[in-house]
């Protein structure tokens, strides 16, 4: 599904932000990537939807080589994914229904469809009645379900998450992080980066931990069904 | 198709003020451009006028056969620069001597005899119109045996030629320059309306928009844009035609071609600066 092999990445200016991490996730699994910020979680992300390139070793996507891949491919590659981030990234002029229509339209669905569609995610993520809101009606919690209904309604492979509870206050948190597990649970692999450790530890799901760029920890590996104590210390500052 | 046009129409209603801004400056840069154009229409008008009067005259021997008039009637018509020759006869020039010469009439009155000689007037065709090509029909003229002497205007017709060539280089200078100008201001315009939806082009990416599926919208409302401000710089300049002629000089207008061809500007330059930015922007993302 995600295959990281010796992936190396260098910024021009900020010099190695990825040194010599390999990893794997499998269909249907959950896996945290924790780390301070500037560990390098983000970049990984980016290296997973092709943001960015590796410096070198090989990372793969679903049956994409991001190495190797054509600029046109990229598009082809994120309808595969499901992206959500921390800053939402909803487009402010339009209604929650017509954020996630959008990611359906352009992938050229038919219109026909898409109206169903969109309302079966948002029905998913509790959202059904605010279907008619604009972002700025919605509360954080409730802006980053429309976001994750826009991951959803392609059916995507992968769900990436970047932060999503980083602007959440803890409840709207809990309520983000138990439709993540709920998605999970229905046959999607979900990868969140997250510094929120109370939250990785209410979870008895994978754990990779990056430093400086260096894969420090990865709880598959180090503690294969490790006990949740075992991970605390793991991940604990 | 249909989404592409939907989302060009939603940026308008989205975003009026900025929309409306670019239509006004495309609009304005146009103007400037069309006043100008006007200018040189005017321009070339009056010179098409003073060229019409460009004109060989053939001065025949007194009587020259009227058959082999005729015949070279005929023949001097036949030649590529010519578009009518016309024959004067004697009696003909003395009337029209008597009518536009009203102070000499007296004079005229009193003639035993007519002075005036028959001739062939020859008119050329536009393009002609020139020194090169009225000396070299002269030069023709002078080789038919009963013709006495051939008259065109030399020095009138140079200054006409040269003229032309200032008029014609005056107009591809200044024009490219506010040409140019126009397109720089409307590039950025356009360039403006790119920038403030880069979010959202970066949204569309992440979800896994096709750069062609990102730039076709912003293509068609660049080219709506320039036609919408190509029409109003039409209208605008219509305005100033009116005015000039009410109020200054009698002018011409643009012809209906020339018209459409601002309007179809408008809309290339909407279309090319559109292309140009989203190109970059989306090279550049």
């Amino acid at each position: 599904m995600i295959k990281f092999t010796s992936v190396f990445k260098a910024f021009p200016k900020g010099g190695l932000a990825l040194k010599d991490v390999s990893f794997h996730v499998a269909k249907g699994e959950f896996a945290f990537l924790t780390g301070h910020s500037g560990a390098g979680k983000s970049t990984v992300m980016k290296l997973i939807y092709a943001e960015e390139r590796p410096t070198s070793g090989e990372v793969r996507v679903s049956g994409y080589n991001v190495n190797e891949m054509r600029p046109r491919d990229v598009p082809m590659l994120r309808r595969k994914l499901g992206i959500v981030f921390q800053d939402f990234r909803l487009l402010e002029d339009r209604t929650a229904e017509e954020n996630v229509a959008f990611a359906l339209e352009v992938t050229g669905a038919r219109s026909s469809t898409i109206a169903a569609r969109v309302m079966r995610v948002l029905t998913q993520v509790g959202l059904a009645a605010k279907a008619q809101a604009y972002p700025r009606e919605l509360s954080g919690g409730e802006q980053q379900r429309v976001a994750i209904a826009r991951a959803l309604v392609n059916e995507p492979t992968v769900l990436l998450a970047d932060e999503p509870t980083g602007n959440l206050d803890e409840r709207a948190t809990r309520g983000v992080f138990q439709l993540l597990r709920d998605i999970n649970a229905s046959g999607t692999a979900v990868v969140m980066a997250t510094h929120d450790l109370d939250l990785v530890r209410q979870a008895p799901y994978r754990v990779i931990e990056l430093q400086e760029g260096a894969l420090v920890y990865d709880s598959s590996v180090d503690e294969p069904g490790g006990s949740g104590e075992a991970r605390d210390q793991a991940v604990a500052p | 198709m249909n989404l592409t046009f939907r989302e060009a129409v939603l940026t308008f209603k989205r975003a009026p003020l900025l929309s409306l801004l670019s239509v006004t400056t495309i609009a304005f840069s146009l103007f400037v451009l069309g006043l100008f154009g006007l200018v040189v229409v005017n321009l070339q008008s009056a010179l098409h006028g003073v060229e019409e009067r460009v004109e060989v005259v053939a001065y025949l021997l007194p009587g020259a056969p009227a058959e082999a008039v005729a015949q070279a009637l005929k023949d001097i018509e036949a030649f590529p620069e010519v578009q009518s020759a016309t024959y004067v006869s004697e009696d003909d020039a003395l009337a029209r001597a008597r009518a536009e010469l009203v102070e000499l009439r007296d004079v005229m009155q009193e003639l035993e005899r007519n002075p005036l000689p028959a001739s062939i007037e020859v008119k050329l065709k536009p393009g002609f119109r020139d020194t090169d090509h009225a000396s070299a029909v002269a030069e023709r003229l002078r080789g038919f045996g009963f013709v006495d002497d051939v008259r065109f205007g030399r020095d009138w017709v140079q200054k006409l030629d040269w003229l032309r060539g200032v008029a014609a280089a005056v107009g591809i200078v200044v024009g490219a320059a506010f040409a140019i100008v126009a397109i720089i201001i409307i590039g950025t315009t356009i360039r403006m309306a790119v920038l403030q939806r880069s979010r959202e082009i970066a949204v569309m990416r992440l979800v896994g928009a096709t750069d062609g599926f990102i730039r076709r919208p912003f293509l068609l409302q660049g080219a709506i844009k320039g036609l919408l401000g190509g029409a109003v710089a039409v209208g605008l300049s219509f305005g100033a035609y009116v005015l000039i002629n009410r109020y200054l000089l009698q002018s011409a207008f643009f012809s209906q071609e020339q018209a459409a061809a601002i309007v179809v500007f408008g809309a290339l330059i909407g279309l090319f600066g559109s292309a140009l930015s989203v190109g970059r922007h989306l090279k550049r993302v």
